[in-house]
């Protein structure tokens, strides 16, 4: 794991000091909200509808069992014993008191963590595949790519006061976890055919108000180039981008107006000048910071402790069959935590799940933890003999549950029961859905299927790239709730096409249900999954089946 | 032609808890909407704005929001304000809670 050296803990050291000077210049009158808040903003202080709310990064959604156990610290002592982590790999405190901020972060920056750049206009926390490291299928761990473009990006003096704030997501195998396509900018960790490592580069991607799917700007970057490259792209887009709107600001609407060979253009140009100011120093960092992102000394052994409990134990079975993937070292096993508990609000974890997973991560998985933009928490590395007995401790603290990819791993965003900005609830719509498909005993014989859901047009619950997406709404005073069908937010990435005016809130739930048994009719198979069924027949059935009424009228 | 006036309230959030607060006919804050002034005149409902943004330096985001007299004084017109007045919906954790706990 990428560790602090002294800047880095002097940097921080020297932020929080400034902010607390700042936080007690408000709160003593010398400044005003309007001078405070692009302070507190530049810190992860947010205000929300019932409270503060402070925005940690969990960069490249890597957290260690200690890092873990002091965010479980933050929300015992200063928050109401939750945390909720989020689709950009961050966690969330809905209840800090400002005067207890700074000394939050403080308590943050004892285990290295910030939240300095989680929001504002400037490049956010950095994602990452969370089976980084682990996966079977990635060429290479794109953490330190990750990594590199944080320092880089940290304090970056040309990038701190940006048109609109700029998202970047790397991956590195075929498969796409980090939903690429919906960043501004995204690596992706590609061979060519010598043999060579580099990276594709996409552009152009984002959701919100405009969602549009990002594009290959570069199919093959070479590892010296990236960092120049990426800066150049940032640069260029920092100029041409528009300031006069702010819904029009982000590059994929640059891009969009532009064209895409024309940002290519103006991205060679500037390269040209910004590739001799880089003068390997970069490189020579990449190097050292790779070395902090070696593998573990994988454990050998056999796996009879597994194969018994999955041939005796049904309960097991049915976990490790949807929470365990594929991982690249023998006998190992890529866990997911499920924080949806049927009925639970997704993604919240309260301090003491916090505890036990550190604890599961220290004594079995090698001492690290993952954040996932689903909203889970994974131990990447497991020995397949320990899953039995970590099973059984997850069981003990409502950390079992066995759904995901399935119907109830929902992301929500916060929406109106927290959010200042929404216009609907999202969270106790997840809420109602998981717990009727679990009520119904459906969920596994419907199988993969991801529904996302925004309590508002800004599309922080991904609503869009949803198998089904939720997007709530204020239609005259009252909550109405807009379904988009086959969102897509892999490697073969799509927007969900609505499939009609919205339902009431009472209505949403029985909505959903009616297009999820009209897939099941429809199948061909069993494995044909709900997204595969709807790109062969389209809408129509699924029309059919939300707008009896009006069909009729057609007909 | 504009809009008819329909009667209002002055909310916030505090600067210290950043919880919900709502102004009063005698120029305080309360967690209570209930509590609040009806505002039921669009010039008056102005100068009262003025006069609460006097407390800018105590309380954060000041507006006026709709809201209509009830048996135990304002109530919400709109969802938002309901839970802004009440707490999150998803379980009970916020002003619900602190209440119950009064
Ligand atoms: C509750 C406080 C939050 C506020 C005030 C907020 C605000 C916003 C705004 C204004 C946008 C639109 C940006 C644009 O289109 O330029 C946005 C986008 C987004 N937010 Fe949030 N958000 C909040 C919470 C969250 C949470 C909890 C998550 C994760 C679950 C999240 C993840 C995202 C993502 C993934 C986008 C993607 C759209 C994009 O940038 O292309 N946000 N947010
Ligand atoms: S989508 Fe809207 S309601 Fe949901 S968190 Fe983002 S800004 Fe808030």
């Amino acid at each position: 794991m990428y560790k602090y050296n002294d800047f880095d803990t002097a940097f921080l050291e020297e932020r929080n000091r400034q902010f607390r000077a700042q936080v007690e210049r408000r709160i003593d009158g010398s400044l005003t909200e309007d001078e405070f808040k692009p302070l507190r903003l530049m810190n992860g202080l947010y205000l929300q509808l019932h409270a503060y709310m402070l925005r940690v990064a969990i960069p490249y959604g890597t957290l260690s069992a200690n890092q873990m156990r002091q965010l479980a610290l933050l929300a015992e002592k200063w928050d109401k014993g939750y945390g909720h982590f989020t689709t950009r790999q961050n966690i969330q405190y809905n209840w800090p008191k400002l005067k207890d901020v700074p000394d939050m972060l403080d308590a943050l920056a004892e285990v290295n963590l910030h939240a300095i750049q989680t929001s504002g206009n400037t490049i956010r926390n950095v994602t990452a595949d969370h089976f980084a490291g682990a996966a079977a299928d990635e060429i290479e761990d794109p953490r330190p790519i990750a990594e590199l473009i944080r320092q880089w990006s940290t304090d970056h003096p040309e990038f701190q006061f940006m048109g609109r704030k700029f998202k970047i997501a790397v991956s590195a195998g075929e498969k796409d976890r980090a939903v690429l396509k919906a960043h501004d900018l995204a690596v992706r960790i590609v061979r060519n055919d010598a043999g060579e490592t580099g990276y594709q580069i996409l552009v152009g991607g984002g959701l919100g108000r405009t969602p549009m799917i990002g594009k290959v700007l570069n199919d093959f970057v070479s590892q010296d180039d990236l960092l120049p490259y990426i800066e150049s792209v940032v640069s260029v887009w920092n100029q041409h981008g528009r300031r006069d709107n702010k819904y029009k600001a982000r590059i994929k609407i640059t891009v969009h107006e532009l064209g895409l060979d024309k940002i290519r253009e103006l991205t060679e140009e500037r390269f040209a000048l910004v590739r001799p100011t880089f003068g390997g120093a970069d490189l020579a960092l990449f190097e050292e910071i790779k070395a902090h992102f070696a593998n573990p000394a994988f454990r050998s052994g056999g796996t009879d402790a597994y194969e018994a409990a999955y041939q005796t134990d049904p309960v097991f079975r049915a976990w490790a069959d949807t929470n365990l993937t594929a991982h690249k070292a023998a006998n190992h096993s890529i866990v997911t935590i499920s924080i949806k508990a049927h009925g639970q609000t997704p993604g919240d974890a309260t301090a003491e799940q916090m505890r036990v997973m550190a604890d599961l991560a220290e004594e079995y998985g090698y001492g690290e933890l993952r954040i996932s933009h689903e909203q889970n928490v994974i131990l990447p590395h497991v020995h397949q003999n320990d899953l039995p007995a970590i099973h059984a401790r997850l069981k003990e603290h409502g950390l079992a549950t066995a759904n995901i990819g399935l119907i109830s791993d929902i992301i929500a965003c916060p929406g109106m029961d927290y959010c200042a900005l929404a216009t609907a609830r999202s969270i106790p719509v997840a809420q109602e859905i998981a717990t009727r498909f679990d009520d119904l005993k459906l969920e596994h014989d419907v199988g993969h299927l991801q529904i996302k859901i925004s309590g508002c047009i800004n599309a922080c619950g991904h609503h869009h790239v949803g198998h089904i997406g939720i997007l709530g709404l204020d239609r005259a005073g009252v909550e109405n709730y807009q379904i988009t069908l086959g969102g897509d937010a892999t490697e073969t990435a799509a927007i969900g096409t609505r499939t009609g005016p919205g339902f009431a809130y009472d209505e949403i739930v029985p909505a959903v249900e009616r297009i999820v048994l009209t897939y099941l009719d429809i199948r061909e198979t069993e494995e044909e999954t709900f997204l595969e069924t709807y790109r062969r027949v389209g809408m129509d059935p699924f029309k059919a089946a939300l707008y009896p009424a009006s069909e009729k009228k057609v007909a | 032609m504009p809009r008819p006036f329909t009667p209002k309230i002055i909310t916030a959030n505090d600067l210290l808890e950043g919880d919900v607060i709502y102004y009063t006919a005698d120029n305080s804050w309360t967690r209570e909407m209930s509590q609040a002034e009806l505002i039921e005149d669009e010039a008056e409902a102005q100068l009262r704005l003025i006069e609460a943004e006097k407390d800018a330096l105590r309380v954060v985001g000041i507006y006026l929001t709709d809201a209509k007299a009830g048996a135990n004084g304002p109530e919400p017109t709109h969802f938002r304000e309901d839970f802004r007045r009440t707490g999150p919906s998803n379980y009970r954790h916020g002003k619900q809670e602190a209440a119950a706990n009064v």
